[in-house]
């Protein structure tokens, strides 16, 4: 039998204004792996994920997940169904704590958002299970800080922390080491390996030595439609696929 | 990124801020406490109902990020709701200020239904073009008595035992109704909703990534001030023992909006202290007749040049800086 299948696309397209960037993509995540997508600038990567998330709304094509179709969903209720994103620009909530991002992921899976009669120290009783994701991101002594003054790379682990915190079974993280020093690139690597354990992850990356690392599969994208999938030993020897990434200076500089 | 792990860095003092709020709280209520024996009770209460109104109005666009150009709508509607209740239907002053709030809640739900969902200065018009149906349904009503307005509300007995008769009795139920809807105001901004509050505003499309339904909260949040503000519109046509087209107009949901700016918006202070301004200044330059819009408009600009978060906004920000946070 093949292997079980998490997300799955049929001929997901997105048209703006008669320029194709999403052109007819299938797309088929195996649950329990890591997935990469990766394409030169402008592929079409996060407009896919736009797709996915429902943050777009396709111009034509289906999305399913765990067979049930998602294709009508609100944004909200596709992360209601455990797909949690995160974004290509950093999205922290900037004048909340550390803490306080980590406790609003909590706060909605536990389905205390409405409560205006309570005491915000009832929130308290979250923090043990923040600071256990924050210890895991090495965010916990900035616990206290605001958002807006964490240094960009640990932004990006937030926004992970802030992920996981909501325990999706399907993470799309948007070039999460987009940024990074390697020392952070090294460490968000090795967090993204270790929270895969049990869930599924789809993630946009630019950087190859990443992508080879902890990836399962990859699917490389070019203007909007698929090129080529497999693991990364067959598709980094595609001709197509190094020809795609000659005319693409800034994949050079990252690969 | 190991070495500096262990030092964090410009931490946020929750502590201090709290303390504050309470300091400030303890002043207010003194000053309101003796205000009577200082200043004519009509005028505190008028500025008090004010002052709900804009702490109302604050709770949307300063921690809502939802600027509605149609809150007189909501004050107006219970005034006339409540005056109804008391003069035609012969309630209680207490129920009839509830009935007020409630229709305003109600008319809030309904508004916010259809506003909810626009964003920025689209949202402001629905709201304005909804206050104005509210006007000229005010204006041919049979109950609201056009022109005239519902007057000759009668005070009555609060909760049985307190004539409102006695303007000292009616000062301290109105300082009552303000100091719990001054409260409620502060629990819902510092409540799990209001956490949630802020990060819509903050981030919108992180939160929705999350699982949130945005417009909900967004709505509960307009039902909420729009209930507030009916608090304050029902406990004024009580004190005034009139309810007339001035709570509905156009011009009454612009001056909530310069309450809310020129004392701060987001403060938990400063639409008090704004309201409180503003009712100051009508009273002493009313005698200036039609120049008296033209100093106010001055008086305004001047105060959003110099101090761009209002007068508590700045207060605080400068607290902030000296405690070096
Ligand atoms: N809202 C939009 N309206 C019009 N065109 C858009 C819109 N969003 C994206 N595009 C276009 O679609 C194409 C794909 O963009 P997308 O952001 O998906 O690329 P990407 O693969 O994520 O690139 P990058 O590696 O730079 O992040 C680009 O040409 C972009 O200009
Ligand atoms: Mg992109």
């Amino acid at each position: 039998m093949a292997q079980d299948t998490i997300l799955e696309t049929r001929g997901l397209t997105k048209e703006f204004k008669g320029f194709v960037a999403v052109d007819r993509v299938d797309l088929k995540v195996a649950r329990g792996t890591i997935h990469a997508l990766i394409g030169p600038n402008g592929a079409g990567k996060t407009t896919t994920f736009n797709l996915l998330t429902k943050f777009l709304p396709p111009t034509s094509g289906t999305i399913l997940f765990k067979g049930e179709d998602i294709t009508s969903d609100k944004p909200a209720d596709v992360a209601r169904r455990g797909i949690i994103r995160s974004f290509q620009i950093s999205a922290v909530f900037p004048n909340l704590t550390v803490l306080e991002n980590v406790r609003i992921a909590i706060q909605r899976r536990r389905g205390i958002g409405f409560r205006f009669w309570r005491s915000e120290s009832t929130l308290d009783a979250l923090n043990d299970e923040a600071l256990a994701i924050l210890e895991r991101v090495d965010l916990r002594h900035f616990a206290q800080t605001n958002a807006v003054e964490l240094a960009y790379g640990r932004k990006r682990t937030l926004e992970i922390a802030t992920t996981l915190a909501m325990e999706p079974e399907l993470m799309l993280l948007d070039e999460p080491t987009s940024g990074m020093g390697h020392e952070d690139v090294a460490m968000v690597k090795d967090l993204i390996k270790e929270v895969a354990k049990g869930r599924t992850v789809l993630m946009v990356e630019h950087n190859m030595g990443v992508v080879s690392d902890i990836c399962d599969t990859i699917t490389v994208l070019q203007r909007g439609a698929v090129l080529t999938e497999g693991p990364y030993a067959q598709v980094s020897a595609d001709p197509q696929v190094i020809e795609a990434y000659m005319g693409s200076t800034e994949a050079a500089a990252h690969g | 990124m190991a070495d500096d792990a262990y030092k964090p860095r410009a931490s946020r003092d929750d502590a201090a801020e709290a303390r504050y709020d309470r300091r400030a709280f303890v002043v207010m209520m003194a000053l309101f406490l003796v205000a009577p024996a200082f200043v004519y009770p009509v005028f505190v209460m008028k500025a008090l109902c004010f002052a709900l109104f804009a702490c109302a109005f604050n709770l949307l666009l300063g921690f809502g990020g939802l600027l509605s150009f149609g809150h007189a709508m909501f004050l107006g509607m219970a005034g006339y709701v409540c005056a109804h209740a008391a003069k035609v239907w012969g309630l209680p002053p207490e129920f009839a200020i509830l009935t007020g709030a409630a229709a305003a809640t109600a008319l809030g739900f309904l508004a916010g239904l259809l506003a909810i969902r626009r964003q920025g200065i689209y949202f402001a018009m629905i709201t304005l073009a909804l206050a104005q149906m509210v006007f000229f349904f005010s204006v041919q009503a049979p109950f609201t008595h056009g022109e005239d307005g519902i007057q000759a509300v009668p005070r009555g007995m609060f909760l049985g035992f307190l004539d409102l008769k006695n303007q000292l009795v009616m000062y301290y139920v109105v300082l009552a109704i303000f100091t719990a809807g001054f409260l409620l105001v502060y629990r819902i901004v510092h409540s799990p909703f209001g956490q949630v509050l802020k990060a819509i505003r903050e981030n919108e499309p992180r939160a929705i990534s999350l699982g949130y339904r945005t417009e909900q909260y967004k709505l509960a949040a307009f039902v909420l001030s729009a209930g507030l503000a009916g608090l304050a519109g029902a406990t004024k046509a009580i004190v005034f023992q009139l309810a007339s087209l001035t709570d509905v107009h156009w011009s009454m949901s612009g001056e909530v909006v310069l309450m809310t700016l020129l004392g701060g918006m987001g403060t938990i202070f400063g639409p008090v202290v704004g309201a409180f301004a503003i009712i100051t200044m009508e009273n002493y330059l009313a005698e200036l007749g039609s120049w008296f819009t033209i100093t106010q408009g001055a008086i305004f600009v001047v105060c959003v040049l110099a101090f761009r978060r209002g007068l508590i906004g700045e207060l605080e920000a400068w607290l902030r800086r000296r405690r070096g946070t």
